[in-house]
């Protein structure tokens, strides 16, 4: 009986010992108070999915100051022959790889209406469904990209979701990525001091 | 004789209890410490409280957090939605390594900058020999990624339907939640490592000093089985950004990621992504001879 009880008293002092290690090592002390910034992005356009559900993206990316076409091609007298662009667009001209071989302008871009696009269909688009047009072509990714496989979709994975247009990543008139600078690789082990 | 010796020898323990018992007692006396520290001490693990322990506990930690640190904390103790089981997929044809993801989550999940913690490791293979991770390179440093002729497969914790690292475990500190993620309660670890050592992936990572993250960085939105700060000697991992993705949100490896290689969402939806992508694309998991079963999945989309 005695026994059990000192055996009861060892095993309290070894818990008090180890806690004795807890206290010391805790002290409290206060720091900045920093808040974080919160970048919001304005979404200007929305898709509808073929279940009817709606996606908010951004606005389709224009160069400053080109958009509306009409503000200079209004005046301007059509010309349908394919031919290099030299005095206005050449920055385009200089880029373009984009099947360059088999098109141009007028193959997306409507001669009459230039505040719109054209599918080959005839049928005129607005840029903020450019993705129909890109879908004509690239019909797999066009499937997968509406069910939120291709590309970026932000938000929520089971709620109100974020989409990018293709022309958000794809430049429409040389659509291959461009490379990216890596961010730092990790510390080598041996480096760990 | 015999009881002389075994009386004399009690005695002098007994005397050595009662003297070093006085001792302990008037040192708890004198450091000065609340009673919060011997409370947490004595918690018991998050798995066996009562929701009413759980918000305490939380509750608790926040005031902590704030007196430590000076700004508003928000931990939360959310159990998994019903009816989810979370996976993931990666597209290792668009992935251009440029390890954006890294930095999301060390960023995101608080760890720790030094010495450093990534629970991504990004792994840069060559595509001449297919997957091959004894030929691998994590240290790939070039200015422009990717570099021709590799290809790129970000490795962090495959959220395991039958996970060793949780079978090992000594003291039931890590364990996998209804909605199939694998987390640890750093109270109950006690860093003995078995679970890195089960896990072939490389997903867990030891705290091998004090972490440090700066004030300034730290996130304030924090899940007690995720984010919150851990301290020296536990253990830790990806938890598919517990205190996202129960808020309904994607992970942020996925908000970062530039060229939309990742992609999350519910097993049991059909309706979801990642069931599209189990369904229509071609679907690996690493390691599958292992039969840990990764609810993280890697495919090609092109």
């Amino acid at each position: 009986m005695k026994r059990k009880v000192y055996r009861i008293t060892q095993i309290s002092v070894i818990f008090i010992i180890l806690n004795i290690g807890l206290f010391t090592g805790c002290n409290n002390k206060g720091s900045d108070n920093i808040e974080t910034n919160k970048v919001y992005t304005e979404l200007t356009g929305n898709i509808t999915s073929e279940k009817g559900e709606e996606y908010a993206v951004e606005a389709p990316p224009f160069s400053d100051g080109i958009f509306p076409c009409t503000e200079c091609h209004a005046d301007m007298e059509s010309n349908p022959v394919r031919r290099e662009l030299v005095d206005m667009h050449d920055d385009i001209s200089q880029i373009f790889n984009h099947d360059s071989e088999n098109r141009w302008c007028l193959d997306c871009h409507d001669l009459n209406n230039r505040d719109s696009l054209r599918l080959a269909s005839g049928k005129l688009l607005d840029f903020k469904e450019s993705y129909k047009l890109c879908g004509q072509c690239h019909g797999e990714k066009y499937r997968d990209w509406k069910v939120g496989v291709h590309g970026k979709r932000t938000g929520e994975w089971n709620g109100k979701k974020e989409y990018l247009l293709c022309v958000h990543c794809h430049n429409p008139h040389s659509p291959k990525f461009r490379e990216l600078t890596p961010d730092p690789p990790p510390i080598k082990q041996e480096e760990i001091k | 004789m015999n009881i002389i010796a075994e009386m004399k020898k009690e005695k002098s323990r007994r005397s050595f209890i009662k003297n070093i018992s006085l001792a302990t007692f008037s040192a708890l006396a004198l450091s000065g410490c609340d009673m919060e520290a011997f409370d947490e001490f004595l918690q018991q693990n998050f798995r066996t409280l009562s929701d009413e322990e759980k918000n305490e506990i939380v509750k608790n930690l926040e005031i902590k957090y704030k007196e430590k640190y000076g700004k508003e904390f928000h931990v939360s103790d959310k159990p998994a939605i019903e009816g989810t089981l979370f996976g993931y997929a990666l597209d290792l044809s668009k992935c251009v390594g440029c390890r954006k993801c890294v930095y999301a989550c060390v960023n995101e999940n608080n760890q720790s900058r030094e010495p450093q913690i990534q629970w991504i490791e990004v792994l840069q293979m060559e595509k001449e020999k297919g997957i091959d991770f004894a030929d691998s390179n994590a240290q790939y440093n070039p200015e422009k990624v990717p570099e021709k002729g590799h290809f790129y497969v970000p490795v962090q914790c495959q959220q395991c339907r039958n996970p060793q690292c949780v079978t090992v475990c000594p003291v039931k500190a890590t364990w996998q939640e209804p909605d199939g993620i694998v987390v640890v309660d750093y109270n109950w670890c006690i860093g003995c490592r078995y679970c890195m050592a089960a896990c072939p992936y490389d997903a867990r990572h030891f705290n091998w000093g004090e972490p440090t993250v700066p004030v300034a960085e730290l996130n304030s939105e924090m899940h007690y089985l995720g984010n919150r700060p851990r301290k020296k000697g536990v253990v830790e991992k990806c938890t598919f950004c517990i205190q996202r993705a129960r808020e309904g949100k994607y992970p942020s490896c996925v908000e970062i990621c530039p060229v939309g290689a990742r992609k999350f969402g519910n097993l049991l939806d059909p309706e979801s992504e990642i069931r599209y992508i189990l369904e229509n694309k071609r679907v690996l998991v690493l390691k599958q001879e292992l039969n840990f079963q990764p609810k993280f999945y890697y495919f090609f989309g092109n």
